[in-house]
């Protein structure tokens, strides 16, 4: 299990400043889950841990800098699911699986047995198995959601990335692909990161949310504590009602602004 | 799940007997007829350095071809994309203009070295413009456009103010494997191993490229780094051949479409195949132009696209085109 810190991180797209002083620290094994509305930064943090954006400041794994380390160790520690992938539409599901050996495998050499048996294996454990000899293209939305994120468990990497992992997805889908992330999480120790709109499924599954506006941590804490009427209101501009289950789940519902 | 490894061989060996095929048929066809031992002289001199030649320039073509597709992730991209075809043309072009009869006494034909130079120099200064725009793939594809455009441009004006030369440059433009001797094999050889060898290498970190830039950054690929290898590698190849064959287009398209269509797109699996159906496709292009005309030869970078274009419509016909 790994952590993974943020100190004054400050990400900046030409003069448009995304993620301000981002002061953070992710326990190991935790979910910590980011929301806030659109443009919010929220995805800025993810590629910056990815090595996507230049960043200023000092992202740690561990306590060790991360862009200390070469990209393929980078890619080890790192696994990054993207809000919408690119999938080659001919390629196998195993052959794209595989694709998450890249940061084990050297150059100019190719995969080795062990490296096809765990592909073999993490399809297996995600229940799909029968999409290994398939088509990419062939697969409909839900059953590519996994695939990739078995390409990102194949990367055997201990801090797992999730920019809106649901957002394309039905109801039933978005359950399943939450309840494996939370499964997997359990199994091999990850700590998660995700971006999420869905604010009931992000406080559903997440042990901490951070809402972020216009590149600041604005509140942060479990999903009792972030998601309420006001602080919502005031940061996503909405008016919604909030409902707390006996079992502890926050539901936000909006409210229509017409009265009847 | 893997066993597509297991197909792969089969692909390669069916490709290796269309070669051999091809080889057998390109020295046995000509107007001297077949194989006897009186004329093994003209197989062994005229006919066979032809075939050989025919078949690096094609499979180095086609090589290049599904390298630069790769790199770009554009299945419309060929090996001339960023400028290789325009400079080489513009480097003939001015051994032209400046007076064959004059460079007659050289002992060194300045021909393919001004070929080879124009399409090294133009990738260069479309290299070094893509990368002051951002070097991402598409910086490098418009800043091909615009050294082509320039290329091109001077090309003409060189042309208008040397019309007696005009023939010759259409000649040579259009690409021809006729003149072929052991010493134009010679001569491309380096090139086209060291080309070939450092793209064989680099196919697995091809299809790593085929899920984009980000993704395949995120797999810890150094994403420019195997770009501008690959590029680096093909436009040697490309300038190699382009500067004795001239300028044979289509085939750096067509071929490797056509083996993805029939064996999937894998780059481990394209890029060998490639080599070898490219190599068979140009050297059974290059049998028609013997016949189809007498007196003089239909050059064969008219026949890759007369042949090549009606067989690709009905391959694409037949098949689904893989992404």
């Amino acid at each position: 299990m790994s952590s993974l810190g943020f100190e004054c991180v400050n990400v900046i797209y030409g003069s448009q400043e995304a993620v301000y002083a981002l002061d953070e620290n992710v326990r190991p094994g935790e979910w910590l889950c980011l929301i806030g509305p659109n443009g919010a930064g929220k995805s800025s943090v993810l590629r910056a841990v990815a090595g996507l954006v230049k960043y200023r400041g000092v992202i740690t794994v561990d306590g060790s800098p991360i862009d200390m380390r070469s990209p393929r160790q980078r890619a080890a520690m790192v696994a990054y699911v993207p809000q919408s992938p690119l999938m080659p539409d001919d390629m196998t599901g195993a052959e794209y699986v595989l694709l998450g050996r890249n940061p084990y495998i050297s150059y100019f050499g190719s995969e080795t047995k062990h490296d096809r048996a765990l592909v073999v294996d993490v399809l297996d454990r995600l229940d799909l198995s029968s999409f290994a000899g398939r088509r990419v293209g062939t697969l409909s939305g839900g059953e590519r959601q996994r695939l990739v994120i078995a390409r990102a468990i194949a990367q055997e990497a201990p801090i797992l990335l999730l920019d809106e992992p649901t957002s394309a997805l039905d109801i039933g889908h978005q359950q399943q692909a939450l309840e494996l992330v939370d499964r997997l999480r359990r199994e091999h120790g990850l700590t998660v990161v995700s971006a999420m709109h869905d604010l009931t499924l992000a406080g559903l599954y997440a042990d901490r949310l951070s809402l972020l506006h216009q590149g600041h941590v604005v509140a942060s804490g479990d999903a009792a504590h972030v998601l309420r009427p006001e602080t919502l209101s005031e940061f996503y501009g909405v008016s919604v009602s909030v409902h707390r289950h006996e079992d502890g789940t926050v539901v936000v519902v909006p409210k229509r602004e017409r009265t009847l | 799940m893997f066993a597509r490894r297991r197909l792969s061989r089969w692909w390669i060996a069916a490709a290796v007997v269309l070669l051999v095929a091809a080889a057998v048929l390109g020295s046995m066809i000509g107007p001297a007829g077949g194989i006897t031992s009186a004329n093994w002289d003209i197989i062994w001199n005229i006919r066979l350095p032809r075939v050989v030649l025919a078949g690096i320039v094609g499979s180095m073509l086609s090589l290049a071809g599904a390298s630069y597709q790769g790199v770009f992730r554009n299945p419309l991209v060929d090996p001339y994309l960023l400028g290789a075809a325009a400079g080489a043309g513009l480097g003939a072009t001015l051994v032209f203009a400046f007076g064959r009869h004059a460079t007659q006494s050289w002992p060194v034909d300045p021909l393919p070295l001004a070929a080879f130079l124009g399409a090294l120099a133009a990738v260069l200064v479309t290299y070094l413009m893509g990368a002051s725009f951002g070097g991402s793939g598409l910086s490098l594809v418009l800043a091909g456009v615009a050294v082509a455009a320039l290329a091109t441009a001077v090309q003409q004006y060189l042309l208008l103010r040397h019309s007696d030369v005009i023939k010759e440059v259409y000649s040579w433009i259009s690409g021809r494997v006729s003149t072929a001797t052991w010493g134009d094999v010679r001569l491309v050889t380096p090139y086209v191993v060291v080309a070939t060898v450092v793209l064989l290498l680099h196919r697995r970190q091809l299809d790593v490229l085929r899920v984009g830039d980000e993704e395949a950054a995120t797999l810890g690929a150094e994403v420019r780094r195997i770009r501008l290898v690959v590029v680096i590698a093909a436009t040697l190849g490309t300038a190699a051949v382009v500067s004795v064959s001239g300028l044979i287009g289509f085939v750096g398209i067509m071929v490797p479409h056509l083996v993805r269509l029939v064996a999937g797109s894998s780059y481990r699996l394209v890029m060998p195949l490639s080599i070898l159906v490219g190599a068979a496709f140009l050297i059974l292009a290059d049998i028609p132009g013997r016949m189809i005309e007498h007196g003089g030869e239909t050059p064969i970078g008219v026949v890759t696209a007369l042949v090549g274009a009606p067989m690709f419509i009905f391959v694409l016909r037949t098949r689904r085109v893989p992404a």
